[in-house]
Protein backbone atom coordinates (compact mmCIF):
# COMPACT_ATOMS: atom_id res chain seq x y z
CA UNK A 1 0.00 0.00 0.00
CA UNK A 2 1.22 3.55 -0.85
CA UNK A 3 -0.37 6.08 0.71
CA UNK A 4 -0.06 10.08 -0.25
CA UNK A 5 -1.24 13.25 1.14
CA UNK A 6 0.29 15.64 -0.42
CA UNK A 7 0.70 19.59 -1.24
CA UNK A 8 2.66 20.98 -4.18
CA UNK A 9 3.12 23.92 -6.10
CA UNK A 10 4.35 24.99 -9.69
CA UNK A 11 3.82 28.85 -10.62
CA UNK A 12 0.22 29.32 -10.62
CA UNK A 13 -0.68 25.17 -10.20
CA UNK A 14 -1.51 23.59 -6.98
CA UNK A 15 -1.42 19.72 -6.72
CA UNK A 16 -3.17 18.49 -3.75
CA UNK A 17 -3.00 14.93 -3.66
CA UNK A 18 -4.81 12.35 -0.92
CA UNK A 19 -4.51 8.59 -2.44
CA UNK A 20 -4.31 5.11 -1.14
CA UNK A 21 -2.64 3.19 -4.07
CA UNK A 22 -2.99 -0.99 -3.06
CA UNK A 23 -0.84 -3.52 -4.84
CA UNK A 24 -1.30 -4.27 -8.30
CA UNK A 25 -1.97 -1.44 -11.11
CA UNK A 26 -3.95 1.53 -10.31
CA UNK A 27 -5.00 3.97 -13.30
CA UNK A 28 -4.60 7.89 -13.14
CA UNK A 29 -6.51 9.42 -15.50
CA UNK A 30 -7.69 13.22 -15.79
CA UNK A 31 -7.67 15.75 -18.39
CA UNK A 32 -4.57 17.79 -19.98
CA UNK A 33 -3.23 19.98 -17.03
CA UNK A 34 -4.88 17.77 -14.50
CA UNK A 35 -1.42 17.22 -13.31
CA UNK A 36 -0.96 13.62 -13.61
CA UNK A 37 2.78 13.69 -14.43
CA UNK A 38 3.52 16.43 -11.61
CA UNK A 39 1.22 13.88 -8.84
CA UNK A 40 4.21 11.00 -10.02
CA UNK A 41 6.93 13.33 -9.96
CA UNK A 42 5.93 14.47 -6.44
CA UNK A 43 5.59 10.51 -5.17
CA UNK A 44 8.78 10.11 -7.06
CA UNK A 45 10.73 13.37 -4.97
CA UNK A 46 11.31 14.83 -7.79
CA UNK A 47 9.81 18.26 -7.49
CA UNK A 48 11.27 20.73 -4.86
CA UNK A 49 8.60 22.21 -1.70
CA UNK A 50 6.95 19.13 -1.01
CA UNK A 51 4.93 19.15 1.83
CA UNK A 52 2.78 16.23 3.46
CA UNK A 53 3.21 12.74 4.13
CA UNK A 54 4.24 9.84 1.75
CA UNK A 55 4.55 6.09 3.11
CA UNK A 56 4.64 2.82 1.29
CA UNK A 57 4.29 -0.25 3.16
CA UNK A 58 4.83 1.44 6.41
CA UNK A 59 8.11 3.04 5.61
CA UNK A 60 7.72 7.09 5.88
CA UNK A 61 9.83 8.66 2.98
CA UNK A 62 8.35 11.90 3.31
CA UNK A 63 6.86 13.56 6.37
CA UNK A 64 6.95 17.14 6.57
CA UNK A 65 5.88 17.55 9.94
CA UNK A 66 8.68 15.49 11.14
CA UNK A 67 11.03 17.27 8.63
CA UNK A 68 11.53 13.55 6.71
CA UNK A 69 12.57 13.79 3.51
CA UNK A 70 14.14 10.60 1.64
CA UNK A 71 15.65 11.46 -1.68
CA UNK A 72 14.81 10.28 -4.87
CA UNK A 73 17.67 8.13 -5.21
CA UNK A 74 16.74 6.50 -1.55
CA UNK A 75 13.26 6.10 -1.92
CA UNK A 76 13.07 2.69 -4.31
CA UNK A 77 10.46 3.72 -6.09
CA UNK A 78 10.50 2.95 -9.99
CA UNK A 79 10.01 5.82 -12.65
CA UNK A 80 9.29 4.75 -16.35
CA UNK A 81 8.71 8.11 -18.07
CA UNK A 82 6.82 8.75 -20.98
CA UNK A 83 9.64 7.48 -23.45
CA UNK A 84 10.98 4.59 -21.50
CA UNK A 85 13.94 6.69 -20.52
CA UNK A 86 16.30 3.88 -21.89
CA UNK A 87 20.07 4.98 -21.39
CA UNK A 88 20.79 5.56 -25.03
CA UNK A 89 25.00 5.23 -24.77
CA UNK A 90 24.18 1.75 -22.92
CA UNK A 91 23.32 -1.84 -23.70
CA UNK A 92 20.34 -3.10 -22.63
CA UNK A 93 22.29 -5.66 -20.39
CA UNK A 94 23.74 -2.26 -18.35
CA UNK A 95 20.40 0.02 -18.51
CA UNK A 96 19.14 -3.12 -16.86
CA UNK A 97 21.81 -3.42 -14.46
CA UNK A 98 22.29 0.47 -13.85
CA UNK A 99 20.21 0.40 -10.62
CA UNK A 100 22.04 -2.53 -9.07
CA UNK A 101 25.79 -1.30 -8.92
CA UNK A 102 25.65 -1.97 -5.03
CA UNK A 103 25.50 -5.72 -5.49
CA UNK A 104 27.66 -7.65 -5.60
CA UNK A 105 29.04 -8.83 -9.23
CA UNK A 106 27.23 -11.82 -8.81
CA UNK A 107 24.42 -10.83 -7.38
CA UNK A 108 24.17 -8.22 -10.06
CA UNK A 109 24.27 -10.82 -12.70
CA UNK A 110 21.52 -13.36 -11.06
CA UNK A 111 19.18 -10.53 -10.52
CA UNK A 112 19.54 -8.71 -14.33
CA UNK A 113 19.48 -12.13 -15.41
CA UNK A 114 16.32 -12.89 -14.12
CA UNK A 115 14.64 -10.06 -15.16
CA UNK A 116 15.59 -9.99 -18.76
CA UNK A 117 14.41 -13.28 -18.99
CA UNK A 118 10.55 -12.52 -17.21
CA UNK A 119 10.57 -10.30 -19.42
CA UNK A 120 11.64 -11.62 -22.79
CA UNK A 121 14.01 -9.75 -23.44
CA UNK A 122 17.54 -11.78 -22.66
CA UNK A 123 17.85 -12.36 -26.23
CA UNK A 124 18.17 -8.35 -26.54
CA UNK A 125 20.24 -7.97 -23.63
CA UNK A 126 23.41 -6.53 -26.51
CA UNK A 127 21.59 -4.05 -28.10
CA UNK A 128 21.61 -0.59 -27.94
CA UNK A 129 18.09 1.34 -27.21
CA UNK A 130 18.09 2.53 -30.51
CA UNK A 131 17.97 -0.42 -32.44
CA UNK A 132 14.67 -1.48 -30.62
CA UNK A 133 11.15 -1.65 -31.44
CA UNK A 134 8.80 0.33 -28.74
CA UNK A 135 7.24 -2.75 -27.66
CA UNK A 136 10.73 -3.85 -26.69
CA UNK A 137 12.01 -0.84 -24.81
CA UNK A 138 8.92 -1.03 -22.69
CA UNK A 139 10.05 -4.74 -21.91
CA UNK A 140 13.74 -3.37 -21.45
CA UNK A 141 12.16 -0.21 -18.62
CA UNK A 142 10.38 -2.61 -17.11
CA UNK A 143 12.87 -5.26 -16.42
CA UNK A 144 14.95 -2.27 -15.49
CA UNK A 145 12.35 -1.39 -12.96
CA UNK A 146 11.46 -4.87 -11.64
CA UNK A 147 15.33 -5.61 -11.06
CA UNK A 148 15.80 -3.12 -8.73
CA UNK A 149 13.22 -4.52 -6.64
CA UNK A 150 10.92 -1.10 -5.91
CA UNK A 151 8.91 -0.35 -3.35
CA UNK A 152 5.94 1.07 -5.70
CA UNK A 153 6.20 1.90 -9.29
CA UNK A 154 5.25 4.85 -11.51
CA UNK A 155 4.53 4.76 -15.02
CA UNK A 156 3.46 7.64 -17.09
CA UNK A 157 1.85 7.34 -20.18
CA UNK A 158 3.31 3.61 -20.62
CA UNK A 159 1.13 2.83 -24.08
CA UNK A 160 1.16 6.62 -25.71
CA UNK A 161 4.24 5.79 -27.63
CA UNK A 162 3.22 2.61 -29.37
CA UNK A 163 1.51 2.28 -32.55
CA UNK A 164 -1.96 0.59 -31.91
CA UNK A 165 -1.53 -3.17 -32.86
CA UNK A 166 1.72 -2.79 -30.59
CA UNK A 167 -0.41 -1.08 -28.07
CA UNK A 168 -2.67 -3.92 -28.30
CA UNK A 169 -0.85 -6.91 -28.03
CA UNK A 170 1.66 -4.99 -24.96
CA UNK A 171 -0.99 -3.97 -22.73
CA UNK A 172 -2.25 -7.27 -20.93
CA UNK A 173 1.28 -8.02 -20.92
CA UNK A 174 1.81 -4.89 -19.09
CA UNK A 175 -0.99 -5.21 -16.63
CA UNK A 176 -0.06 -8.97 -16.13
CA UNK A 177 3.72 -7.99 -15.12
CA UNK A 178 2.52 -4.97 -13.08
CA UNK A 179 -0.02 -7.57 -11.07
CA UNK A 180 2.73 -9.94 -11.03
CA UNK A 181 5.51 -7.21 -9.34
CA UNK A 182 3.43 -7.13 -6.08
CA UNK A 183 3.95 -3.53 -5.21
CA UNK A 184 1.64 -0.63 -5.62
CA UNK A 185 1.93 0.39 -9.25
CA UNK A 186 0.36 3.94 -10.59
CA UNK A 187 0.22 4.34 -14.53
CA UNK A 188 -1.25 7.33 -16.04
CA UNK A 189 -3.20 7.12 -19.11
CA UNK A 190 -6.07 9.09 -21.20
CA UNK A 191 -7.14 5.98 -22.79
CA UNK A 192 -10.58 4.06 -21.58
CA UNK A 193 -9.52 1.02 -23.10
CA UNK A 194 -6.42 0.88 -21.16
CA UNK A 195 -7.85 1.47 -17.87
CA UNK A 196 -9.85 -1.72 -18.34
CA UNK A 197 -7.21 -3.53 -19.47
CA UNK A 198 -5.38 -2.51 -16.58
CA UNK A 199 -8.34 -3.66 -14.83
CA UNK A 200 -7.22 -1.66 -11.21
CA UNK A 201 -8.51 0.52 -9.14
CA UNK A 202 -8.92 3.92 -10.72
CA UNK A 203 -8.26 8.01 -9.48
CA UNK A 204 -9.81 10.67 -11.46
CA UNK A 205 -7.13 13.70 -11.30
CA UNK A 206 -8.73 17.28 -11.82
CA UNK A 207 -7.30 20.40 -11.19
CA UNK A 208 -4.68 19.17 -9.27
CA UNK A 209 -6.92 17.43 -6.73
CA UNK A 210 -8.80 13.56 -6.91
CA UNK A 211 -11.63 14.37 -8.26
CA UNK A 212 -12.77 10.87 -7.43
CA UNK A 213 -11.46 7.25 -6.83
CA UNK A 214 -12.69 3.67 -6.83
CA UNK A 215 -12.75 0.57 -7.60
CA UNK A 216 -12.82 0.71 -11.99
CA UNK A 217 -16.27 -1.10 -12.10
CA UNK A 218 -17.58 1.31 -9.33
CA UNK A 219 -15.92 4.70 -11.22
CA UNK A 220 -17.00 3.21 -14.50
CA UNK A 221 -20.81 3.10 -13.51
CA UNK A 222 -20.98 6.19 -11.83
CA UNK A 223 -18.97 9.04 -13.32
CA UNK A 224 -19.07 11.83 -10.44
CA UNK A 225 -17.45 14.36 -13.04
CA UNK A 226 -18.35 15.57 -16.36
CA UNK A 227 -14.33 14.60 -17.47
CA UNK A 228 -15.21 10.89 -15.88
CA UNK A 229 -18.59 10.91 -18.23
CA UNK A 230 -16.91 12.50 -21.34
CA UNK A 231 -14.16 9.80 -20.79
CA UNK A 232 -15.76 5.85 -21.75
CA UNK A 233 -17.90 7.70 -24.93
CA UNK B 1 6.12 37.49 -73.81
CA UNK B 2 7.60 34.64 -71.97
CA UNK B 3 10.92 35.72 -72.25
CA UNK B 4 11.04 38.99 -71.22
CA UNK B 5 10.24 37.37 -67.32
CA UNK B 6 12.38 34.83 -67.88
CA UNK B 7 15.31 36.83 -68.20
CA UNK B 8 16.09 38.77 -64.96
CA UNK B 9 14.93 35.32 -63.15
CA UNK B 10 18.01 34.11 -64.49
CA UNK B 11 20.55 36.82 -63.90
CA UNK B 12 18.69 37.38 -60.14
CA UNK B 13 20.92 34.69 -59.02
CA UNK B 14 24.00 35.37 -60.95
CA UNK B 15 24.76 38.86 -58.64
CA UNK B 16 24.73 37.24 -55.14
CA UNK B 17 26.55 34.37 -56.72
CA UNK B 18 29.11 36.85 -57.94
CA UNK B 19 29.46 38.00 -54.76
CA UNK B 20 29.96 34.87 -52.80
CA UNK B 21 32.44 33.45 -55.29
CA UNK B 22 34.37 36.24 -54.39
CA UNK B 23 34.25 36.22 -50.67
CA UNK B 24 35.51 32.15 -51.32
CA UNK B 25 38.56 33.18 -52.74
CA UNK B 26 38.94 36.03 -50.30
CA UNK B 27 39.37 33.51 -47.76
CA UNK B 28 40.90 30.84 -48.98
CA UNK B 29 43.62 32.55 -51.60
CA UNK B 30 45.55 33.88 -48.08
CA UNK B 31 46.16 30.25 -47.03
CA UNK B 32 46.27 28.71 -50.41
CA UNK B 33 49.11 31.59 -50.62
CA UNK B 34 51.10 30.33 -47.28
CA UNK B 35 51.01 26.62 -48.09
CA UNK B 36 52.09 27.19 -51.85
CA UNK B 37 55.15 29.65 -50.33
CA UNK B 38 57.10 27.08 -48.80
CA UNK B 39 57.65 23.43 -49.63
CA UNK B 40 57.65 20.21 -47.37
CA UNK B 41 61.37 20.35 -46.90
CA UNK B 42 61.42 24.17 -46.42
CA UNK B 43 58.79 23.49 -43.54
CA UNK B 44 60.54 21.07 -41.85
CA UNK B 45 63.74 22.66 -41.69
CA UNK B 46 61.79 25.97 -40.65
CA UNK B 47 59.96 23.99 -37.82
CA UNK B 48 63.60 22.65 -36.82
CA UNK B 49 64.48 26.73 -36.50
CA UNK B 50 65.88 27.30 -32.52
CA UNK B 51 62.82 29.81 -32.28
CA UNK B 52 60.51 27.73 -33.34
CA UNK B 53 61.51 24.34 -31.54
CA UNK B 54 61.33 26.35 -28.05
CA UNK B 55 57.78 28.01 -29.06
CA UNK B 56 56.26 24.93 -30.32
CA UNK B 57 57.21 23.08 -26.86
CA UNK B 58 55.94 26.28 -25.16
CA UNK B 59 52.71 26.36 -27.05
CA UNK B 60 52.22 22.50 -26.41
CA UNK B 61 53.13 22.99 -22.58
CA UNK B 62 50.69 25.93 -21.76
CA UNK B 63 47.92 25.46 -24.49
CA UNK B 64 47.55 21.70 -22.62
CA UNK B 65 47.93 23.12 -19.38
CA UNK B 66 44.85 25.74 -20.00
CA UNK B 67 42.76 23.06 -21.33
CA UNK B 68 42.93 20.70 -18.43
CA UNK B 69 42.19 23.99 -16.02
CA UNK B 70 39.29 25.00 -18.55
CA UNK B 71 37.83 21.79 -18.54
CA UNK B 72 37.95 20.50 -14.83
CA UNK B 73 37.22 23.90 -13.85
CA UNK B 74 34.35 24.67 -16.32
CA UNK B 75 32.49 21.35 -16.90
CA UNK B 76 31.36 22.10 -13.51
CA UNK B 77 30.40 26.01 -14.29
CA UNK B 78 28.59 24.42 -17.51
CA UNK B 79 26.58 22.07 -15.57
CA UNK B 80 25.50 24.52 -13.06
CA UNK B 81 24.31 27.02 -15.86
CA UNK B 82 22.46 24.85 -17.45
CA UNK B 83 20.93 23.02 -14.68
CA UNK B 84 19.73 26.13 -12.86
CA UNK B 85 18.29 28.41 -15.55
CA UNK B 86 17.14 31.17 -14.17
CA UNK B 87 17.81 35.40 -14.47
CA UNK B 88 20.66 35.27 -12.56
CA UNK B 89 22.50 32.22 -14.53
CA UNK B 90 21.81 33.79 -17.46
CA UNK B 91 23.18 37.31 -16.66
CA UNK B 92 26.51 34.77 -15.21
CA UNK B 93 26.58 33.25 -18.49
CA UNK B 94 26.08 36.89 -20.28
CA UNK B 95 28.79 38.20 -18.50
CA UNK B 96 31.01 34.69 -18.66
CA UNK B 97 31.03 36.11 -22.58
CA UNK B 98 32.40 38.89 -22.62
CA UNK B 99 36.36 37.59 -23.31
CA UNK B 100 35.02 36.28 -26.48
CA UNK B 101 33.66 39.59 -27.91
CA UNK B 102 36.21 41.81 -25.73
CA UNK B 103 39.57 42.77 -27.99
CA UNK B 104 42.66 40.55 -26.39
CA UNK B 105 44.66 43.56 -26.03
CA UNK B 106 41.90 44.66 -23.25
CA UNK B 107 41.87 41.20 -21.72
CA UNK B 108 45.56 41.35 -21.43
CA UNK B 109 45.45 44.88 -19.95
CA UNK B 110 42.52 43.58 -17.77
CA UNK B 111 44.78 40.71 -16.44
CA UNK B 112 47.31 43.10 -15.83
CA UNK B 113 45.32 44.81 -13.30
CA UNK B 114 43.73 42.07 -11.88
CA UNK B 115 47.03 40.23 -11.34
CA UNK B 116 49.84 42.25 -12.45
CA UNK B 117 52.18 43.49 -9.43
CA UNK B 118 50.82 46.81 -8.89
CA UNK B 119 47.04 45.11 -10.26
CA UNK B 120 43.94 44.04 -7.63
CA UNK B 121 45.70 40.81 -6.45
CA UNK B 122 48.97 41.55 -7.18
CA UNK B 123 50.14 42.50 -3.55
CA UNK B 124 48.29 39.82 -2.44
CA UNK B 125 49.77 37.60 -4.09
CA UNK B 126 53.26 39.07 -3.61
CA UNK B 127 52.80 38.04 0.11
CA UNK B 128 53.14 34.42 -0.95
CA UNK B 129 56.09 34.81 -3.00
CA UNK B 130 54.45 34.97 -6.45
CA UNK B 131 54.93 37.49 -9.22
CA UNK B 132 52.50 36.24 -12.11
CA UNK B 133 53.53 38.83 -14.95
CA UNK B 134 55.80 37.70 -17.70
CA UNK B 135 56.12 34.17 -16.85
CA UNK B 136 54.87 30.87 -17.96
CA UNK B 137 52.17 30.87 -16.17
CA UNK B 138 50.87 34.07 -17.02
CA UNK B 139 50.51 32.68 -20.67
CA UNK B 140 48.63 29.52 -19.06
CA UNK B 141 45.97 32.41 -17.23
CA UNK B 142 45.68 34.39 -20.66
CA UNK B 143 45.00 31.19 -22.15
CA UNK B 144 42.07 29.87 -19.96
CA UNK B 145 40.72 33.72 -19.91
CA UNK B 146 40.23 33.66 -23.94
CA UNK B 147 39.77 30.57 -24.32
CA UNK B 148 37.24 29.12 -21.49
CA UNK B 149 34.41 31.30 -22.62
CA UNK B 150 33.61 29.10 -25.67
CA UNK B 151 34.32 25.53 -23.38
CA UNK B 152 31.92 26.91 -21.10
CA UNK B 153 29.34 27.89 -23.47
CA UNK B 154 29.31 24.60 -25.47
CA UNK B 155 29.21 22.43 -22.81
CA UNK B 156 26.81 23.79 -21.00
CA UNK B 157 24.34 23.93 -24.32
CA UNK B 158 25.74 20.15 -23.99
CA UNK B 159 24.26 19.60 -20.68
CA UNK B 160 20.65 21.68 -21.68
CA UNK B 161 20.15 19.01 -24.58
CA UNK B 162 20.38 16.30 -22.14
CA UNK B 163 16.64 14.81 -21.77
CA UNK B 164 15.69 15.48 -17.83
CA UNK B 165 13.79 12.50 -17.59
CA UNK B 166 17.06 10.40 -18.16
CA UNK B 167 18.68 12.46 -15.02
CA UNK B 168 15.56 11.24 -13.05
CA UNK B 169 15.32 7.66 -13.80
CA UNK B 170 19.14 7.42 -13.41
CA UNK B 171 18.32 8.99 -9.40
CA UNK B 172 15.13 7.12 -9.40
CA UNK B 173 17.53 3.91 -10.18
CA UNK B 174 19.39 4.71 -6.73
CA UNK B 175 22.42 6.83 -8.72
CA UNK B 176 23.23 10.01 -6.15
CA UNK B 177 23.77 13.43 -8.35
CA UNK B 178 27.42 12.15 -8.49
CA UNK B 179 26.77 8.73 -10.37
CA UNK B 180 23.78 10.31 -12.28
CA UNK B 181 26.78 12.66 -13.65
CA UNK B 182 29.86 10.76 -14.88
CA UNK B 183 27.33 7.41 -15.95
CA UNK B 184 24.43 9.19 -17.84
CA UNK B 185 25.30 13.14 -18.14
CA UNK B 186 28.92 13.30 -19.17
CA UNK B 187 28.82 10.06 -21.77
CA UNK B 188 25.82 11.66 -23.26
CA UNK B 189 27.17 15.25 -23.82
CA UNK B 190 30.61 13.75 -24.42
CA UNK B 191 30.58 15.27 -27.93
CA UNK B 192 29.60 18.22 -27.21
CA UNK B 193 32.19 18.55 -24.62
CA UNK B 194 35.18 17.34 -26.77
CA UNK B 195 33.84 20.27 -29.87
CA UNK B 196 33.65 22.92 -26.91
CA UNK B 197 37.09 21.55 -25.75
CA UNK B 198 38.65 21.44 -29.62
CA UNK B 199 37.27 25.21 -29.68
CA UNK B 200 38.09 26.29 -26.96
CA UNK B 201 42.33 24.68 -27.29
CA UNK B 202 42.60 26.38 -31.05
CA UNK B 203 41.49 29.88 -29.19
CA UNK B 204 44.61 29.09 -26.52
CA UNK B 205 46.97 28.16 -29.75
CA UNK B 206 45.67 31.32 -31.37
CA UNK B 207 45.92 33.73 -27.93
CA UNK B 208 48.22 36.92 -28.88
CA UNK B 209 47.41 39.74 -27.82
CA UNK B 210 46.33 39.13 -24.40
CA UNK B 211 49.42 37.22 -24.08
CA UNK B 212 51.59 39.71 -25.09
CA UNK B 213 50.22 42.35 -22.63
CA UNK B 214 49.97 40.24 -19.80
CA UNK B 215 52.95 37.76 -19.97
CA UNK B 216 55.40 39.33 -22.68
CA UNK B 217 57.56 38.09 -25.78
CA UNK B 218 60.16 36.08 -24.08
CA UNK B 219 61.71 33.46 -26.01
CA UNK B 220 61.20 30.42 -24.23
CA UNK B 221 59.23 31.57 -21.23
CA UNK B 222 56.46 33.31 -22.73
CA UNK B 223 57.22 33.31 -26.50
CA UNK B 224 53.78 30.91 -28.13
CA UNK B 225 53.98 29.82 -31.57
CA UNK B 226 52.02 33.26 -32.45
CA UNK B 227 54.59 35.29 -30.78
CA UNK B 228 57.28 33.68 -32.42
CA UNK B 229 55.92 33.89 -35.42
CA UNK B 230 55.46 37.76 -35.19
CA UNK B 231 59.12 37.56 -33.93
CA UNK B 232 60.62 35.54 -36.15
CA UNK B 233 58.94 37.48 -38.96
CA UNK B 234 61.05 40.39 -38.62
CA UNK B 235 64.12 38.30 -39.22
CA UNK B 236 64.29 34.96 -41.34
CA UNK B 237 60.56 34.65 -42.86
CA UNK B 238 61.31 30.52 -43.25
CA UNK B 239 60.44 29.48 -39.76
CA UNK B 240 57.35 31.71 -39.58
CA UNK B 241 55.94 30.47 -42.49
CA UNK B 242 56.96 27.27 -41.30
CA UNK B 243 55.21 27.62 -37.78
CA UNK B 244 52.21 29.15 -39.78
CA UNK B 245 51.56 26.21 -42.12
CA UNK B 246 52.13 23.68 -38.86
CA UNK B 247 49.32 26.49 -36.99
CA UNK B 248 47.29 25.74 -40.55
CA UNK B 249 47.52 22.71 -40.56
CA UNK B 250 46.81 21.77 -36.44
CA UNK B 251 43.29 24.46 -37.30
CA UNK B 252 42.30 22.45 -40.20
CA UNK B 253 42.29 19.07 -38.14
CA UNK B 254 40.34 20.19 -35.50
CA UNK B 255 37.79 21.87 -37.33
CA UNK B 256 37.18 18.50 -39.59
CA UNK B 257 37.29 16.52 -35.57
CA UNK B 258 35.28 19.17 -34.20
CA UNK B 259 32.64 18.84 -37.95
CA UNK B 260 32.68 15.33 -37.28
CA UNK B 261 32.20 14.90 -33.50
CA UNK B 262 28.93 17.11 -33.86
CA UNK B 263 27.47 15.47 -36.73
CA UNK B 264 27.34 12.41 -35.10
CA UNK B 265 25.49 13.85 -32.48
CA UNK B 266 23.15 15.19 -34.57
CA UNK B 267 22.52 11.59 -36.06
CA UNK B 268 22.32 10.41 -33.25
CA UNK B 269 20.00 12.87 -32.01
CA UNK B 270 17.80 11.83 -35.22
CA UNK B 271 17.81 8.14 -34.94
CA UNK B 272 16.65 8.73 -31.41
CA UNK B 273 13.91 11.48 -32.33
CA UNK B 274 13.02 9.00 -35.29
CA UNK B 275 12.87 5.67 -32.93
Amino acid sequence: MLSARLEARRGRFQLSLSLEVPVGPTAIIGPNGAGKTTALLAILGALPDVEGNLTVDGTPLLDSARRLEVPVEDRRIAYVPQDYGLFPHLSVLDNVAFGLHHLAPDDRGERVAGALDRLGVRHLQERLPGSLSGGERQRVALARALAMRPRAVLLDEPLAALDKPTRLRVRDFLAQHLRSLAVPALVVTHDASDVIALGGPLVVLESGQVAQTGPLGAVHEAPATEFGQAFWR
Amino acid sequence: MSPRIDRPRRLLPLVPLLGAGILVVFLTLPLVALVLSSGWRETVAGLRHPLAVSALWLSFITTGSSLLLVVVLGTPLAWFLARHPGRFTDALATLLQLPIVVPPAVSGLALLLAFGRRGLLGPWLEGFGVSLPFTTAAVVLAEVFVSAPFYVQAAASAFRRLDPALLLVARSLGAGPTRSFFRVALPLSAPGLAAGAAMGWSRALGEFGATLMFAGNLAGRTQTLPLAIYTAMETDLRPAKAMSVLLLVVALGLLLAVGQSTRGLVARGDAERAA
